[in-house]
């Protein structure tokens, strides 16, 4: 955990000082709503259709038992009592009152937690792997740099009004669990042959209206000048990106009418005039941010423990454990997935209850610490494998052990038209359908990995475009019609799913879906082949012919 | 439109001089970039300040030959939603090291003016009365900054190294 200093929390004091000052002015008229909207969006306050939801930061998915505690306070004393979280390491509530949202950001900052730019055209959240620094075989701990990027990303006083929103993600994993090629900046933590840290830097990846994956702009930019470089990016970009059309005001437009060959020649004009400036990282100042870094005392313990054996006679122990508990870098703990997709609920939604819940269970079996990863599920980040029965039979309680991390029903989706004003159709009620279809562990667990992102409009919340099978709503005569894409991935091979056919209506897409899942149950090689490299193997043909043969 | 300048309600020496206007004989004067670039030799050697207003999507490369003979220059915000001016006052301060007169223009509102502090404005022309009133409580908004510019402010960075380098000093 990064345990906030004096300094830290004297700015979100301050940040929410001002805030409370810009609500009152609001409310007494003395701003405009077009010059207040700007103003609560940079504090992750948005419009929706029924209320103002407000979306809070857990940068780079790192959470305390103690700042969990307060979403359930908050969820509970300003909201309905139940919170949502987002493919961004963001907790969002749908119900808060404006009048209300200055305490509310008071309550959250006195565990150092804020909703600093998680909306508006700013540097958002920085993201990273939610099992960084416990993940086997990880380069160094990526949250280190995370940090050092929140701070200077953080009421930033040249990029606080760019052309549109710019989100980094960090990965030091071979596997890439932070989608970073799907951002605006992607940072791959990674040695140099002397052995000094430093990333390979993407560029002009998001989804959205016009998906692209990202560029690699450097092959290797050194830690100490990761900042300088970063800079000198968005300074190229907040110049030269588009301002006169919202829909191609991101950075991957830029990078695209420009060739990543032109960008990067910009970009490193820049960066050679500031490279030796005032953002060099000296060893001693990230030395400085690691140390605030605590790290649990772990203790020796067995490979395979006496309770573990035990428990392994018990079936449903079992494949809970074979599904949601993962290999940690130190031997004897574990690394534990807490599925946010039961059968018929929606996908990232966890109640008051539950976060406290989970806030008890990592203080007793997780060192206190608990994370948030794209997926929308949680995660525990130390569990002792001799735990691992008590753990099981508790989150079985409190319904967070469903076995069906990165299944089929292991859904990612947007809000979509029962809340989000941008939505054309609705994608939590499909996400609910798509869970009862495939209700039953044995099918889901014969189908293997499979995940289906839902997003409700072309904005891409719920990432369709990178869902092995992706779900797109659309709008057509006022009715809701859905577009279905497969062979899309998020991670280190990312790549757009291909449309299947025309798009089918409202009442069609769980039939769809299991049209398309048996059809690959058919056509697969052999049971470990997944969904998405028979896609590969085959295209979308046989799919395609399957869906639409009897449509 | 009320003017502030190091910090306090004051009144604007710079004369706006539109395009097409005729200039006053003497006296200091504000211009569009368009008319300073036609003659600066000839604006420059007049009695009387220049000031140039310089848009938001224009290079700085043709500006910065003349900036050490310029009184001001002031840069644009069409709205408070473009922040291209921004970087052009951060180059202007700690690239080329204009030290003169750097003037916000545009739609300038009270919750811009840390962060045109901190990018090295020292001028604003500001849209409205109540807001220009609030400048000098505005401006002290915020203690702590994580960014190091031109500004000279001590980033938390800065100062929790000073603060290290103490404590070990005094065991």
């Amino acid at each position: 955990m990064y345990a906030y200093d004096e300094l830290d929390r004297t700015l979100i004091n301050e940040r929410v000082s001002e805030f409370r000052d810009q609500v009152k002015r609001r409310l007494s008229g003395e701003l405009t709503e077009d010059e207040f909207k700007m103003l609560r969006l940079q504090n992750g306050v948005y419009l929706q259709l029924h209320a103002y939801m407000f979306r809070v930061a857990i940068p780079y998915g790192t959470l305390s038992s103690k700042q969990m505690r307060a979403f359930a306070r908050v969820a509970r004393k300003y909201d309905r009592g139940y919170g949502h979280f987002t493919t961004r390491q963001n907790i969002q509530f749908n119900w808060i009152k404006l009048a209300e949202l200055p305490d509310a950001l008071a309550d959250l900052a006195e565990v150092g937690i804020h909703a600093m730019q998680t909306s508006g055209n700013n540097m958002r959240n920085v993201t990273s792997d939610q099992w960084a620094g416990v993940a086997p075989g990880e380069v160094e701990d990526p949250r280190i740099w995370s940090e050092i990027l929140r701070q200077h990303t953080t009421l930033h006083p040249e990029f606080s009004f760019l052309p549109r929103k710019f989100k980094i993600a960090i990965t030091a994993s071979e596997h890439d669990r932070a989608a970073i090629k799907i951002h605006d900046i992607g940072l791959r933590l990674l040695k140099n042959a002397d052995g000094e840290t430093g990333f390979e830097v993407l560029v002009g990846g998001g989804l959205g209206r016009t998906p692209f994956i990202g560029k690699t702009i450097k092959p290797f930019v050194h830690g100490r000048d990761i900042l300088s470089y970063v800079e000198a990016i968005l300074r190229v970009y907040n110049q030269y990106g588009r301002r006169d059309n919202i829909y191609k005001a991101r950075i991957k437009i830029l990078v695209h009418e420009l060739g990543i060959e032109k960008f990067a020649k910009e970009v490193e004009e820049e960066w050679k005039q500031m490279s030796d400036g005032a953002l060099t990282l000296d060893y001693s100042v990230v030395e400085e941010v690691r140390s605030r870094f605590s790290y649990p005392a772990y203790e020796k313990l067995p490979h395979m423990p006496d309770e573990l054996k035990q428990a392994a006679h018990d079936p449903l122990f079992e494949r809970w454990r074979k599904n949601s508990v993962f290999p940690h870098k130190v031997q004897g703990y574990s690394i534990v997935t807490l599925s946010l997709k039961p059968v018929g609920g929606p996908p990232g939604d966890a109640t008051a209850d539950q976060m406290d819940a989970v806030a008890d269970l990592a203080d007793r079996y997780s060192f206190g610490e608990i994370r948030v990863g794209h997926e929308q599920n949680l995660c525990l980040p130390h569990v002792a494998k001799r735990d691992l029965p008590q753990l099981w039979k508790a989150l079985e309680r409190i319904g967070l052990a469903t076995p069906n991390v990165n299944l089929v029903t292991d859904i990612i989706a947007c809000p979509g038209l029962d809340y989000c004003s941008l939505a054309n159709a609705r994608s939590i009620p499909i996400a609910q359908e798509l869970t009862r279809r495939f209700a039953n562990h044995d099918t889901a667990d014969l189908i293997g990995r499979l995940h289906i992102n839902i997003s409700g409009c072309i904005n891409a919340c719920g990432h369709h475009h990178v869902g092995h099978i992706g779900i797109l709503g659309v709008e057509k005569n006022g009715d809701e019609f859905y577009q279905i894409t497969i062979g899309g991935r998020a991670d280190e091979g990312a790549q757009m799913g291909t449309l299947i056919g025309p798009a089918v209506p409202y009442a069609e897409v769980a039939d769809v879906i299991e049209d398309i899942v048996e059809a690959y149950l058919a056509l697969r090689d052999r049971p470990e082949e997944l969904f998405v490299d028979t896609v590969k193997r085959l295209g979308v043909e046989p799919f395609k012919e399957r869906v639409y043969a009897t449509r | 439109m009320p003017l502030v300048k190091d910090g306090k309600i004051t009144k604007d020496l710079l004369v706006h001089v539109p395009d097409g206007a005729e200039l006053p004989g003497d006296g200091a004067i504000l211009v569009t970039a368009a008319r300073f670039l036609e003659d600066p030799e000839a604006l420059l050697k007049r009695a009387g300040k220049v000031g140039v207003i310089w848009p938001n999507n224009r290079d700085l490369d043709d500006l910065v030959p003349h900036l050490d003979r310029l009184a001001a220059v002031a840069l644009v915000f069409p709205s408070f939603r473009d922040g291209r001016a921004y970087s052009q006052a951060r180059l202007l301060r700690e690239r080329h090291g204009y030290d003169g007169e750097l003037r916000a223009t545009g739609q300038v509102l009270r919750d811009q003016f840390v962060f045109m502090l901190r990018a090295g404005f020292d001028t604003f022309e500001v849209k409205k009365d109540s807001d220009a009133e609030a400048f000098a409580s505005t401006a002290k908004r915020y203690s702590v900054f994580y960014q190091p510019t031109g500004d000279g402010r001590l980033t938390a960075l800065h100062r929790r190294m000073q603060l290290r380098h103490s404590e070990s000093a005094g065991q």
